[in-house]
């Protein structure tokens, strides 16, 4: 090693005086503060305890981003695509925000996250927010937080945004849930991977791209794709199909045209509404499941008789379905007891 | 559980040469860090842009184009004025030792030359991280 | 008995095998597993007359030239070049004072990025690792008072390697010197841009063009000149493997072939102007075996792929460069001895010229002394060491017979790979060289972690006390000053009419097919700036970003 280690003394205290705490956050975030944003983002992904009171301190001003799923297999081009749209978006007065996933190892936890890499010089533009995040344990496309990042972003006062995954497979349900527009992405060489997940991506794709169109196949895959679509009913919306190269930018404003035309359908049929109900339910569900199943395993009391009831099963005296049963007889009583202390002392509302 | 270290990866200057910078990202991903990859011909800039958005940790550079005593003082500069104070700034390439107590008396964490270890570079990063997450209150 | 078969027949590899090693790693520098003993066995079905054949005769795996280094030393090339084209000039007048026939060029950071010298994001970098060329008035200056009909000059240039020979061409017409008089190379090898030193412009498509513009040109009107240097030396920088620089090395070369082909050049015409480099590492044997393999590929290839009838076409001549990669700050010296072993191997390997660095490169610009005994070390092997008396010493051995054969065949997996792509560019646009090499980088580093792979003074022998003595390159702002001066006095001083003709024709032909060397001949003549040839052609051939791969 050439280097030799400065002593405590040399390293100047770089640290700010006051460390910001989350109300001096939100009120920077409100003055439009990127790094307010991108903390509370962090706060908000690493699910830590105050991500509820952001979210809920920031929920009136979400809702005005149009959401933009954009998933197709690794190598489609799907970051140039987006870095294509974001170009087209901040010259037309957009402020774009983009959330890109990629994978995180489940061995170390640790993750490679290389999209800003394929973005140009307009991921430094004022009016554009780029933010990567490792899947986390995610099995779907997306982060387990994406839908609340994306919210922070919309709340920051993002007019859209694009919620890039890190590949098909299991993640198509997971886009199309949390967006309103789901787009595929596609490349002429996955023509035969495609068939077998055709099926699932019939059900989610609003708008497909076959990117990389110079490349022999493309024609040939559109056509299938049509093919795939003519087979199918549709309800009012019949995704379009367009050919792109996102590298030299063709056909990427047919493909923004595209986009707002799907959005204008959406808000014609109350369809926007309907998927932002159907976004919210889930996301109510999630909580309320989070919040009990946190309380119900909480003081280690059920996960101790989960672990004795072990025992006693491998003793050939308990049944799994026994136990489980007795379980949940007394998961109830811990937390009717819990409720009923609480109603006796209030404890002070949190956040 | 610990929040996760967020690591930039830059490299700025002209030149192409990304072997060091991606042998350590893919070791700081190795060592369950999340690496944030913005590659080549990064300016200062660019770099606390992306370190403000990404809301990392750590920014490590990669300077071999002898432009260091330039480049580390205007990102340092750069952070102070977002606000990025916090975040530690460290990084390799070819810098002498003189050069190298210069840049940390102005406020650069520990910076590597060259056939320093990977393992090294990434327990430094986690102790330094630690530590400032302690003093900040996390 | 140990080592015997059924038979109760004793067989070598075994017996050998049969003895307790010691604790170590015996596989090659780049992860090759060896045998402790290689034997006829190991050369099954080869075939002396159809493997090696005789020297300066297909397959040229004993080497390009009929008797080698009996006939002629390989060129002794040692590349400089630094600060304005003015203090270059002076260098290179020195160097051609004391004997020197030939120049080699290095260039700037900006310029090798196609930028100008008063560009933003040039600041601090023009002059700093090699000369800053930005127009015509630079490339007079550098070889003012120096005829360049009369040397062969090579140009380490890649992205705007176009245009800046056009440069070199248009200040040697101003000098009287007819184009078709030229000697020297120019770099020009795009592809490997990509792969590894990451230094392009333009997407992969455009750049292609552009170096089959420059082959076409060399071939019809420079017949003296060789328009693109095929490079693997980046490629090991980058951390590859041997087998992947010899692979990746050779099927960009093959890329360029078909590519020229493609344009309606007959192979014969142009083959015999293309010229590789490669590097050598430390792994002695790894390496020989790299370059016979290369020789062998190559002659096999272009008979029989691409159909050239001419000897000259089948002949893989090739420069090498000792392992930038390789060489260690600590304990400096050391790196004398790194360099002897592998300019060595280049010997040994049929190299037809040789750069040695010194042993202070890791750390900065080298001084005098270094570069002197880089360059003595490349004498001692030439005229005291002996080697240099027979050719190819070392066919028939047959760990060398094997190696080199099994290179060949992993060379080949990778050309069966490239092509399932589509070809080298499709490959390279998903990533897959770069994610080869950086795997292997990466392997190699943790090896060296683990003290798997050692590098002496830095995993092991290392002495505790070290204090290694880096020296500050003074940042000289004069030469940034002066190439600023310059520019701007260009600026003013042409005819700006015909420079703004000349870039939009550049530009007008650039979104057709035709060759645009004229149209940049013209530019050059026009005094039109580096920044600005490139800026226009940019326009019509858009930026390029690199997958991003790890």
């Amino acid at each position: 090693m050439a280097s030799r280690t400065a002593t405590e003394d040399d390293i100047p205290d770089t640290e700010p005086d006051l460390v910001p705490s989350l109300d001096d956050l939100l009120l920077r975030f409100d003055e439009g503060s990127k790094r307010a944003a991108a903390r509370l983002i962090s706060i908000v992904e690493e699910g830590r305890p105050e991500a509820l009171a952001i979210l809920d301190r920031l929920y009136p001003r979400v809702g005005g981003a149009i959401r933009v799923g954009v998933t197709g297999p690794p190598g489609a081009g799907k970051s140039t695509l987006a870095d294509r749209l974001v170009e087209l978006l901040v010259r037309a007065g957009e402020k774009p925000g983009i959330v890109a996933v990629d994978p995180t190892s489940p061995f170390t936890g640790g993750a490679l996250l290389g999209d800003r890499v394929r973005m140009g010089p307009v991921a430094n533009h004022a009016d554009v927010f780029f933010r990567s995040l490792g899947s986390r344990g995610s099995l779907g496309g997306l982060s387990l937080h994406t839908a609340e990042v994306a919210d922070v972003l919309d709340a920051f006062g993002c007019s859209w945004l694009l919620l890039e995954t890190v590949g098909v497979g299991q993640s198509e349900l997971d886009v199309a849930q949390k967006a309103h527009t789901t787009l595929v992405v596609l490349v002429p060489e996955s023509g035969d991977g495609i068939q077998a997940m055709k099926a699932g991506l019939m059900e989610i794709a609003d708008i497909f791209v076959v990117n990389k169109a110079d490349r022999a196949g493309a024609e040939k895959l559109l056509e299938e794709i049509e093919l795939s679509i003519d087979l199918k009913e549709w309800l009012g919306w019949r995704p379009p199909v367009f050919l792109t190269e996102a590298r030299g930018g063709r056909g990427v404003e047919e493909l923004h045209q595209a986009l707002l035309a799907h959005r204008r359908w959406l808000e014609e049929h109350g369809m926007l509404q309907q998927k932002r109900r159907q976004a919210l339910e889930s996301r109510v569900r999630d909580l309320v499941e989070d919040v009990l199943h946190r309380e119900l395993w909480q003081n280690g009391t059920l996960l101790q008789s989960l672990r004795d009831g072990l025992d006693t099963i491998e003793r050939g005296e308990d049944s799994p379905y026994q136990l489980a049963r007795a379980l949940v007889e007394q998961g109830r009583a811990a937390l009717a007891v819990r409720r009923a202390l609480e109603r006796g002392h209030p404890r002070e509302p949190k956040g | 559980m610990e929040e996760k270290i967020r690591v930039l990866i830059a490299k700025p200057g002209l030149d192409g040469h990304d072997r060091g910078a991606r042998v350590v990202a893919n070791s700081l991903r190795d060592a369950g860090m999340e690496v944030i990859y913005a590659g080549l011909q990064q300016t200062p800039q660019m770099i606390v842009n992306a370190a403000i958005q990404e809301d990392v940790d750590v920014v490590a550079l990669s300077i071999l184009s002898g432009a260091h005593m330039t480049i580390f003082p205007r990102v340092l500069q750069l952070l102070h004025e977002a606000g990025a104070d916090d975040v530690l700034l460290t990084g390799g390439g070819i810098i002498g030792p003189e050069e190298m107590e210069e840049l940390q008396r102005m406020g650069t964490g520990r910076l590597f030359g060259p056939g320093a270890s990977l393992s090294e570079a990434a327990e430094y990063i986690r102790e330094e991280v630690r530590a400032r997450r302690a003093r900040r209150g996390d | 008995m140990p080592g015997s078969d059924r038979s109760g027949k004793r067989d070598p590899k075994r017996i050998v095998e049969s003895v307790e090693t010691r604790d170590a790693d015996f596989t090659t520098l780049s992860g090759e597993t060896l045998d402790a003993l290689y034997t006829a066995a190991d050369l099954d079905g080869f075939d002396e007359k159809r493997d090696l054949g005789i020297p300066g005769e297909f397959p040229f795996t004993r080497g390009p030239y009929t008797n080698m280094y009996r006939g002629r030393l390989w060129t002794m090339r040692q590349f400089s070049g630094f600060g304005s084209a003015r203090e270059s000039n002076e260098r290179y007048k020195y160097l051609l004072e004391h004997g020197g026939t030939g120049l080699s060029v290095a260039f700037d950071m900006p310029t090798l990025m196609g930028l100008d010298p008063d560009h933003e994001r040039a600041e601090g970098e023009v002059g700093r690792c090699g000369v800053s060329i930005s127009s015509l008035r630079d490339m007079e200056t550098l070889f003012d008072g120096i005829p360049l009909q009369e040397i062969s000059t090579s140009m380490t240039i890649n992205g705007p390697a176009a245009f800046v020979w056009a440069l070199y061409v248009a200040a040697a017409e101003k000098q009287g010197a007819p184009r078709s008089k030229l000697r020297g190379t120019i770099q020009n090898d795009i592809l490997k841009e990509y792969i590894a030193q990451k230094e392009f412009i333009y997407p992969p498509e455009p750049s292609m063009r552009l170096v089959v513009d420059t082959i076409e040109f060399a071939t019809n009107e420079m017949p003296l000149f060789h328009p693109v240097s095929i490079s693997g030396y980046h490629i090991r920088e980058a951390g590859s493997t041997a087998v992947q620089e010899l692979a990746f090395t050779l099927s960009d070369g093959f890329a360029y072939v078909e590519a020229a082909i493609e344009r309606g050049l007959d192979v014969d015409a142009f083959a015999p102007r293309l010229s590789f480099f490669f590097n050598a590492h430390s792994d002695f044997f790894e390496e020989i075996c790299k370059y016979r393999a290369a020789r062998r590929i190559y002659a096999q290839r272009m008979r029989d792929r691409y159909g050239a009838r001419s000897e000259n076409s089948w002949r893989l001549r090739f420069h090498t460069q000792t392992a930038g990669c390789s060489l260690t700050a600590q304990q400096p010296e050391n790196n004398i001895v790194r360099v002897a072993i592998q300019a060595l191997s280049g010997v040994l390997g049929g190299t037809q010229s040789l750069h040695t660095n010194s042993m202070d490169e890791t750390l900065a610009l080298p001084s005098d002394k270094a570069a002197k005994i880089a360059l003595r070390t490349q004498q001692i092997i030439a005229h005291e060491t002996g080697v240099t008396n027979v050719v190819d010493p070392l066919a028939g051995s047959y760990f060398v017979e094997a190696l080199t054969n099994r290179m060949q065949q992993k060379a080949e997996d990778y050309f069966r790979q490239i092509d399932a792509f589509g070809g080298v560019v499709p490959a390279i646009e998903e990533g897959f060289q770069q994610r080869e090499i950086g795997r292997a980088a990466y392997r190699y580093q943790q090896e060296l972690e683990a003290r798997r792979k050692t590098m002496v003074g830095v995993t092991d022998f290392i002495e505790a006390e070290e204090e290694v003595e880096i020296p500050i390159l003074k940042i000289d702002q004069s030469t940034e000053r002066e190439c600023r001066a310059v520019i701007a006095d260009v600026r003013r001083s042409r005819d700006n009419e015909r420079a703004e003709q000349a870039l939009r024709r550049l530009r007008a032909a650039a979104r057709g097919t035709e060759n645009l060397m004229p149209h940049l001949l013209e530019c050059a003549h026009a005094y039109v700036t580096v920044g600005e040839a490139t800026d226009a052609m940019q326009e019509v051939f858009g930026a390029y970003r690199e997958p991003a791969v790890f």
